[in-house]
């Protein structure tokens, strides 16, 4: 892949956004109960753009209680990287996958082999938020080779000069982290949220959704007045673990949805 | 040991592998570190402070029972005399001082065994910060008078009550606190673990324990070092900064790890909490679980420097099992009159289990650091020995 021939990711989320939509891109953590893949469809059929999946790892610093839960909940339940990509590979739901990991699995899977799993189960991008810049070059090498678009994300204390080079880097889409903190639901959408997103917004062409709190509908328009849309994790996760069925979630997606589309 | 590359590897080990969130303070770190580092005048107040506060230096004692009943010559360089029992000190005081010049007024810290953060909260008493120390479940029960240290020199613990409960957990929450709180927080960092510019920092405000012993070795031993330099290695602070005082000379260096937490021994290639090492994991990346008595080994990681030192060549890493442990620490205490920690008292076990063997000829001079005093497992030991 050429750095001016958009991927798969972004192919499909430009012309989304391009053609007046904002985009909405819900989380499922891959593995968690017998009905994961199934919430999979629900979110795409009530007008998710892209749907990430969580490769749950044993240490996830990046996430908070809901994520850590559903991550060990899954691991508990005997999910692996592998096996989880596997379960994609019959998955045929019309919208991008982004799979959303840490740094040890890659690495430990080995770059090519991982990148090509990903490739091997249509996912089309990775997110792995504990390969900063100075670390990316061994996996963006694999995933590029593979045609797998690496998401990278931006944070509030980052830089102008290096928010430019991660713009630059970032393939499908830029993840704006919308808070200093971890991930989890939040009463308010951070004020940070809208300063992140039209600082990407100023050096980049590409999609920039915002993540990190976006807990409800007003949440998601609020974020994506400056952003071209948002990534909805936690508020989801909390209501599967908290024994939602796949329909439930579908129908909260298909909440945003409808706000995000009145604006 | 020398400066590892600028984006802070140690050959193939090391990096920063942190959320973006991280990295400008990272930077910040390594930069004011590295101003500090060249200035005498922070060395100056460094080491004063050690002195005045902490009691260094601390002696090297020639251990003449243990000596005659294992039959190779022993020292113990001990850092258990030092002020809050344990090497710890040296490391957070370094660490305090930068946070204060880098206008931080909270520091966090995480701790297994509780010594490191009775050292954190003790700095922070003396520097009037305010100071927060994660602690895994399992630590809090079993290390319970290091909580209550903690408590009234003002620190707050917070239990960690995810995954394994124990000192990987428990850092895992101090970053996510990090995370939330960089920009007024500094996070002190208890090992030569974790991203740039902490493994190679905490060894060289650790350094002054093996600078200290080779001075205090060539007086004893006529103006030769010893033929043998051992200390136990959990993420591996005390090991790493008695080994920089040694590296340059013909000692052999030995860390000796917990046979329940040796990533050195039976890890693989991986990465967690911001560095390229050898971790405990599955076969799919997961982290495993150490087991072990001493809380402050209990650790699935080790520091990139230490799988640097091994895959060079430079160090040999060891396993201890929990029995001979203790063991150790009953021959060390009736030999000597030192109760060792349960942490240095693998080094020590190690040295009585391979006395005599081609590992550790009889004859040989071996400085043995001794990395904190046993006060703190003194219940423990006493409900397993009965």
């Amino acid at each position: 892949m050429t750095d001016d021939a958009p991927g798969a990711l972004e192919a499909h989320l430009r012309s989304q956004r391009d053609a007046g939509r904002k985009l909405l891109v819900p989380y499922v953590t891959g593995g968690l109960g017998e009905h994961w893949l199934e919430v999979i469809e629900a979110m795409t059929a009530a007008g998710a753009d892209a749907v990430e999946v969580g490769i749950p790892f044993s240490d996830p610093v990046m996430d908070g209680p809901t994520i850590q839960e559903a991550s060990q909940r899954s691991l508990d339940g005997g999910a692996t990287p592998l096996g989880i990509l596997g379960s994609l590979e019959g998955l045929h739901v019309g919208v991008p996958l982004v799979a959303m990991t840490y740094y040890n699995l890659v690495f430990r899977t080995g770059h090519r082999r991982f990148a090509r799993s990903l490739t091997a189960s249509r996912v089309a991008g990775a997110i792995v938020p504990d390969v900063p810049l100075e670390e990316l070059d061994d996996w963006s090498r694999a995933a590029d080779d593979a045609g797998v678009e690496t998401v990278l994300l931006a944070a509030p204390v980052t830089p102008d000069d290096r928010l430019a080079r991660i713009c630059e880097r970032s393939r499908g889409f830029v993840y704006g982290v919308s808070v200093m903190g971890i991930t989890g639901e939040r009463q308010s959408l951070a004020e940070s949220a809208a300063v992140m997103a039209k600082r990407l917004k100023a050096v980049t062409d590409k999609p920039v959704l915002i993540g990190f709190g976006v807990s409800t509908p007003a949440h998601a328009v609020e974020a994506a007045a400056e952003a071209d849309g948002v990534i909805v994790a936690s508020a989801l996760m909390r209501r599967l673990l908290d024994g939602a069925s796949p329909e439930d979630l579908g129908a909260l997606v298909a909440e945003m949805r409808a706000a995000l589309d009145a604006g | 040991m020398s400066e590892p590359s600028p984006g802070g590897r140690f050959g193939d080990y090391g990096g920063a592998f942190v959320p973006e969130s991280l990295i400008p303070a990272c930077q910040e770190l390594d930069r004011a570190f590295r101003s500090a580092w060249g200035e005498q005048a922070f060395h100056d107040q460094y080491e004063q402070i050690l002195e005045e506060h902490a009691g260094r230096p601390t002696p090297v004692t020639d251990a003449t029972r243990l000596s005659e009943r294992l039959g190779v010559r022993v020292l113990l360089k001990r850092e258990d005399l030092t002020h809050t029992g344990s090497h710890k000190i040296n490391n957070v005081v370094g660490q305090a001082l930068l946070a204060r010049r880098m206008g931080k007024h909270r520091v966090i810290a995480e701790t297994g065994a509780g010594q490191h953060g009775v050292a954190t909260a003790t700095a922070c008493a003396m520097f009037g910060m305010e100071c927060v120390v994660y602690m895994g479940e399992v630590d809090v029960e079993r290390q319970a008078l290091n909580v209550f240290r903690m408590k009234l020199l003002g620190a707050e613990v917070r239990p960690v009550a995810s995954g394994s409960r124990t000192l990987k957990d428990a850092i895992n929450e101090a970053l996510r606190d990090w995370v939330a709180s960089v920009e007024s927080t500094h996070y002190c960092l208890g090992s030569v673990t974790g991203p740039h510019p902490y493994p190679w920092m905490v060894r060289e405000l650790q350094r002054i324990v093996g600078d200290e012993a080779r001075e205090q070795c060539r007086r004893i031993l006529d103006g030769t070092d010893p033929d043998y330099v051992v200390a136990c290695v959990g993420g591996g602070s005390n090991a790493a900064g008695t080994f920089a005082g040694f590296v340059d000379t013909l000692a052999r260096l030995v860390g000796v790890e917990p046979a329940g937490g040796a990533a050195v021994g039976r890890g693989l290639p991986g990465v967690v909490h911001g560095s390229r090492s050898m971790l405990l994991q599955d076969e799919h990346g997961q982290v495993s679980e150490s087991h072990t008595i001493s809380a402050g080994l209990d650790y699935p990681g080790v520091g990139p420097e230490h799988a640097h030192l091994a895959a060079a060549g430079r160090a040999t890493y060891v396993a201890a099992e929990d029995g001979e442990v203790l063991d150790a620490l009953q021959l060390l205490a009736v030999t000597e009159g030192i109760i060792p920690a349960l942490e240095p008292a693998h080094a020590v076990a190690w040295v009585a289990r391979a006395a005599g063997t081609e590992d550790l000829p009889e004859g040989s001079t071996v400085l043995v650091t001794m990395s904190g005093r046993g006060d703190k497992d003194a219940q423990q030991v006493m409900d397993i020995l009965g």
